[in-house]
């Protein structure tokens, strides 16, 4: 059974002791300030077709860990393996034609959107930079980019501002499925969101993953929402992963006392036995 | 398709605001004089009769100390100084935009090199420089031009870096990169559009700029005295002694050609600042529905929806 070709089970992304330092700035005037450690040496392993939940309070280096691993932040160590390939290792051209492979979908849905692109537009430009398609059937390409994220084809000559916080996130979303990615990051996708909407989009998420059998690193403060939609979790805390488990059992069974402080600060519905109905005559009883 | 409708939306917000069409009417009056006039009016430097006779039926605006016609030579002047003021603003924002958006998008140390020249040109004073390069260089138009681009460009880069540094941290420019698009694609889909305002309105207060900085080193002599602009009408109105001998047609057409452009132009600009800030537009529109209900409306932002 052995063969050159990589093991099915093998992951698709694996990071090896990821580290990001911010060098102390110095100056004439000011003191010398300490090095900040952002992410110091992350381990981290995303199979095909899995979500891995990176969950973690407010500055723990979530965003910069996924920053990190698209390269869109230079890590200061470590390693990036990407379906056999060395990201780190790659130099600016190659790595421009290797990002049809890794996306993005940000948290601001107001900021991540050009405001001066029309949707269509905005939808266009990837296909266009790695010349994906005839110049000629990019319309009905946008269109069904449109068409998978669930909005109107006719929004291509929509402007950001024409659209609502959801439906831009949609937008930001089929930018990222524009070039045909195997992973995503989706940096707290939902938080920007109303709770309605964040479950239209979590929903969405999932039925990509499902028909595109993509891979989620999906990084999140919200431990519900991570629960929700990962296979996997890891729990990050002060730039380290603490725990990392199935989702079941980071969440039901959590080792690490920060996973514990974390869950506990859930808030949760209580689904012990069924409500009893409110009738007229209770107050008899 | 997509300029025209754009182009569209400018005309229709000048005419929307009472400044911006007061400006452009101003300018555009200055315009057809620059473009047409000089076909009309005849030899600027023909000797048409005796010096300096005060207006007439004859010749309107009178006749300089040699002999020439005021109108003809504020005419021929109009053509000169409005070409070079026009393209040294668009030099100078040009020249601006790409030091700064150098700067602002490339950093570290491009932008370490770019800051510290233009804070040096900053820190030269504009106006004596200029006089002493075209002291040295030999005297013209184009050599005024570069002389003013080179005394101009530094404020503007400063600006548009500045402006890039916000955009270039914003998400959107975070997906370009993500999505693939090479950095000159970044700076000119991306990072430019997001800026147009200002750049129309830095080019039109250079263009104010250059006009006034050109007739100035003109009347100090430092231009090409042989040539027709309004900065050597100014220059040979002085050395034939106009304030002496009560000549006063000789500079006040072209003084007062100077500042209604001046006028103009900078009430374009403050038109064009309502024009592109939404929230100036509707404190506007919310302010006269207001006061059409006979409310009297106080100073306040009105409540938006989600907009930027």
């Amino acid at each position: 059974m052995s063969s050159d070709r990589p093991d099915r089970n093998a992951p698709l992304l694996q990071v090896r002791g990821l580290k990001k330092v911010y060098a102390p700035t110095s100056g004439f005037f000011s003191r010398k300030s300490t090095p900040v450690v952002a992410v110091d040496g992350v381990d981290l392993d995303v199979a095909p077709g899995e979500t891995l939940g990176l969950v973690g309070e407010s500055g723990c280096g979530k965003t910069t860990t996924g920053r990190c691993i698209l390269r869109l932040i230079e890590p200061t160590a470590g390693s990036i393996t990407f379906d056999g390939v060395d990201v780190r290792a790659l130099g600016s051209r190659d790595l421009r034609a290797f990002r049809r492979r890794m996306q993005i979908v940000f948290q601001d849905p107001y900021g991540s959107l050009n405001p001066r692109l029309t949707v269509g537009s905005a939808l266009h430009e990837p296909l266009a930079v790695h010349k994906i398609g005839d110049p000629s059937d990019r319309p009905d390409r946008v269109a069904e980019l449109l068409r998978k994220v669930g909005l109107p084809t006719d929004y291509t000559h929509r402007y950001p501002h024409e659209l609502s916080g959801g439906q831009r996130q949609r937008v930001g979303i089929a930018r990222a499925l524009a070039v045909g990615p195997r992973f995503i990051v989706a940096d707290e996708p939902v938080s920007a969101l109303d709770v309605s909407i964040q479950a239209q989009v979590l929903n969405l998420l999932n039925d990509l993953q499902e028909a595109l059998g993509l891979s989620y690193l999906f990084i999140a403060h919200d431990l519900g929402v991570v629960e929700h939609v990962s296979h996997r979790i890891a729990v990050m805390y002060e730039g380290k992963i603490v725990e990392t488990g199935p989702t079941e059992q980071v969440v039901g069974d959590p080792r690490h006392a920060y996973t514990r402080a974390l869950l506990a600060a859930v808030p949760r519905i209580r689904t012990g036995g069924r409500p009893k109905p409110v009738s007229g005559d209770s107050a008899n009883r | 398709m997509k300029t025209t409708s754009t182009s569209g939306a400018w005309v229709a917000a000048i005419r929307r605001d009472r400044k911006a069409t007061f400006g452009a009417v101003i300018l555009s009056i200055f315009l057809l004089v620059a473009i047409f006039g000089p076909l009309i009016a005849g030899d600027p430097q023909a000797l048409v009769g005796v010096p300096l006779q005060p207006p007439s039926s004859e010749h309107w605006l009178g006749t300089t100390g040699q002999g020439q016609d005021v109108l003809r030579q504020l005419v021929a002047g109009t053509r000169v100084s409005l070409a070079i003021g026009f393209a040294v603003g668009l030099c100078v924002v040009g020249v601006g935009a790409i030091v700064g958006v150098a700067a602002g998008f490339f950093g570290r140390s491009v932008d370490a090199v770019l800051s510290l020249l233009f804070n040096v040109f900053l820190v030269i004073p504009g106006l004596p420089l200029a006089i002493v390069i075209a002291a040295y260089l030999p005297s013209g138009p184009f050599t005024l031009g570069l002389v003013l681009v080179a005394t101009g460009w530094a404020w503007n880069a400063r600006v548009i870096r500045a402006q890039t540094l916000t955009q270039r941290k914003r998400d959107f420019v975070a997906a370009a990169v993500v999505a693939g698009e090479s950095n000159i694609r970044i700076i000119t889909r991306e990072i430019l559009p997001t800026m147009t305002s200002l750049l129309v309105a830095q080019v039109i207060s250079s263009t104010v700029y250059a006009i006034g900085a050109q007739v100035g080193l003109e009347f100090l002599g430092l231009g090409d005295v042989s040539a027709i602009t309004w900065g050597t009408n100014l220059y040979w109105a002085q050395n034939d002694s106009a304030l002496l001998t009560e000549a006063w047609w000789t500079f006040a057409p072209t003084g007062l050609c100077v500042a209604l452009v001046g006028f103009g132009l900078a009430m374009l600009n403050s038109g064009f600042d309502e024009i592109t800030n939404p929230r100036l537009q509707l404190e506007r529109a919310w302010r006269s529905h207001l006061l059409g209900l006979g409310i009297a409306p106080s100073r306040s932002t009105p409540v938006t929806v989600g907009h930027e």
